[in-house]
């Protein structure tokens, strides 16, 4: 039986790490920015999920501040207060090369790369992918990803479905 | 017709009532194949019924039985197969028809889910009978299924939608139900028992309250047959709608219940065979109800898996499913009360066998993994009640719902389960 729990403690601490169990209790940059330069809302219908993705630009187009609100569960409240932090100081195209990682690192086609990103970030990405084992919650994880990316090409909405 | 008698019954419903006995839930899920396996490494416990309840071997064979053995499309040729799928098929309308109590056959209709028997009212009975202006009452606990068909006739004719509003308990109040109706009312349109937060809703009042407006009363009960003996003559409701699958049936089969008098004075929902009564270019003519709305081919292997689940509850006996769901709420609540974390949602002091949660610091999305890892199936989210959670404050809740295959072992199994989200997230 001890096998029993400690199976269930290796597979729930796989989703629930400590990283994603910190950042779903006390998310970062929750708060709307005073100059926003893009906004949009993330909604997953089929859970309920909502959140509004802002971020400030600068004349050339990085990132200089991203922040969230919303209600969501643990993965996507975490996963949304890392990518606010991850993206600070990121241009265009290197927001879309993390987007890219992190999608390929929550869907589980093959080994999650991590070319060019810093050890913190790796960690990060890592943490994420946990989702890969549970079907049901990778749109959890990508949601806030999406949204930022609709943000990005000045679309109002990122649904999941 | 071959019996579906459950593996254990222990008693026809009057000799139940007369000496009761204990409820043999554990017996009854052996009637379940689909309950014996595990999940994750741990034993199934299926506790979201309230969502779609699992099938007794009795309805899959019948199903299986009558494709083997008898299936022709029904109402149409002289083959031996058709005149025996007919009179299976016709069969079952009597089996509903006793089911609730309605005065006649012709008073069952046959739909694809429950959404459609709501869908056909509203567009039959809706489109003929209301005008700009009128009002359709519903209450605030409706699932989407009870408020969007009639938003959509809103739109199209002009109509009022009037809320009932909700106590902070989840109930319904007489008081705010007389208050809401006027003459301009035409309809109210109510949950029997609703599916987020198990209130048993007051409806043989309402229905009173409504006939004395002039209003007709349609009662969503695709939560309300499951758990409980449903009478819709001696509830007066014009109708009374349901589906299989909570039933312990197939997807795939709901039923309208309307009175005849109301039916014969409705136009068709949908155009095509099977409800005809002759047709030219010129002009077609349509046969009496039921079949007046049942166009196409039906549901018929469905219905028949429909009929073989309504002879497995009705050999239990429904009140005594009633009383055993209503035991294991209140032992359920008494424990999950005692988890300091969790606070239950909907606390109507008539309640069926569904528990609506939160716990603090867990979303209920976070809740339904860890319990699924450890072979608990809950649902967690909206319960296609969004306008309900918006006003409860919540984006979702936990829910765990009972059947009558659910024991006290599966609620302690819940509780114990709940431990780990504590542990996680406490």
């Amino acid at each position: 039986m001890m096998d029993g729990i400690a199976a269930l403690d290796a597979d729930l601490r796989d989703l629930y790490q400590d990283l994603i169990l910190d950042h779903g209790k006390h998310p970062r940059n929750f708060r709307k920015p005073g100059d926003v330069s893009r906004e949009a809302l993330g909604h997953n219908p089929l859970c309920g999920d909502r959140l509004i993705v802002y971020l400030t630009l600068d004349a050339d187009g990085t990132i200089v501040d991203a922040a969230f609100q919303g209600s969501g569960c643990a993965i996507s409240t975490a996963s949304a207060s890392m990518m606010t932090e991850m993206l600070k100081g990121k241009t265009r195209a290197q927001a879309d090369t993390l987007f890219k990682f992190m999608h390929m690192a929550c869907t589980g086609a093959g080994e999650i790369k991590t070319a060019g990103l810093t050890q913190d970030e790796i960690d990060r990405l890592h943490a994420l992918a946990g989702v890969r084992h549970y079907p049901m919650r990778v749109k959890c994880a990508t949601l806030a990803w999406h949204t930022m990316q609709a943000a990005l090409s000045a679309l109002p909405k990122a649904s999941t479905e | 017709m071959i019996a579906s008698k459950p593996a254990a019954a222990p008693a026809d419903e009057l000799f139940a009532c007369a000496a009761p006995q204990l409820f043999a839930a554990q017996q009854y899920r052996k009637d379940f194949p689909i309950l014996s396996q595990e999940i994750h490494g741990h034993p199934l416990i299926y506790l979201d019924s309230a969502a779609s309840a699992q099938k007794p071997r009795m309805v899959i064979e019948a199903m299986q039985r009558f494709m083997e053995n008898d299936y022709a499309n029904i109402h149409r040729g002289v083959h031996e197969l058709s005149v025996r799928s007919t009179d299976k098929f016709e069969a079952v309308r009597e089996t509903v028809r006793r089911f609730i109590n309605a005065a006649s056959t012709n008073e069952i209709i046959f739909t694809r889910v429950g959404t459609e028997a709501i869908n056909l009212v509203a567009s039959s009975w809706g489109r003929k009978f209301l005008k700009s202006g009128d009002e359709i009452l519903i209450t605030a606990l409706e699932h989407h299924a009870n408020i969007v068909p009639w938003q959509l006739l809103r739109a199209e004719l002009g109509l009022k939608l009037r809320i009932i509003p909700i106590t902070k308990e989840g109930d319904i109040r007489l008081e705010d139900v007389k208050a809401a109706l006027s003459p301009r009312t035409k309809l109210v349109a109510v949950a029997h028992v609703s599916n987020a937060l198990g209130t048993i809703l007051p409806i043989k009042e309402i229905i009173t309250l409504a006939h004395a407006q002039g209003a007709l009363v349609l009662i969503d009960g695709c939560q309300g047959v499951v758990h409980m003996p449903v009478d819709v003559r001696d509830l007066d409701a014009d109708f009374y709608v349901f589906t299989g699958h909570k039933l312990y049936g197939p997807t795939g089969i709901g039923v309208l219940y309307g009175k005849f008098d109301v039916l014969k004075q409705m136009p068709p929902y949908q155009g095509g065979g099977d409800m005809i009564a002759s047709v030219t270019f010129e002009e077609t003519t349509y046969k009496d109800p039921p079949h007046r709305f049942e166009a196409g081919t039906p549901p018929i292997v469905e219905v028949i898996g429909l009929g073989a689940a309504i002879d497995y509850v009705s050999n239990i006996g429904m009140s005594r499913i009633a009383q055993h769901e209503t035991e294991l709420l209140h032992y359920a609540t008494e424990k999950l009360q005692r988890i300091n974390s969790l606070k239950i949602l909907g606390t109507a002091p008539k309640k069926a066998g569904v528990i609506s949660f939160v716990m603090e610091g867990a979303h209920p999305h976070d809740i339904g993994t860890i319990l699924d890892r450890q072979g608990i199936a809950i649902r967690a989210g909206h319960h296609c009640a969004q306008p309900l959670m918006d006003i409860l404050g919540v984006p979702g809740t936990a829910r765990a719902s009972f059947a009558l295959y659910t024991t006290k072992d599966d609620v302690n199994a819940l509780v114990d389960a709940l431990g780990k989200v504590q542990e996680i997230f406490g």
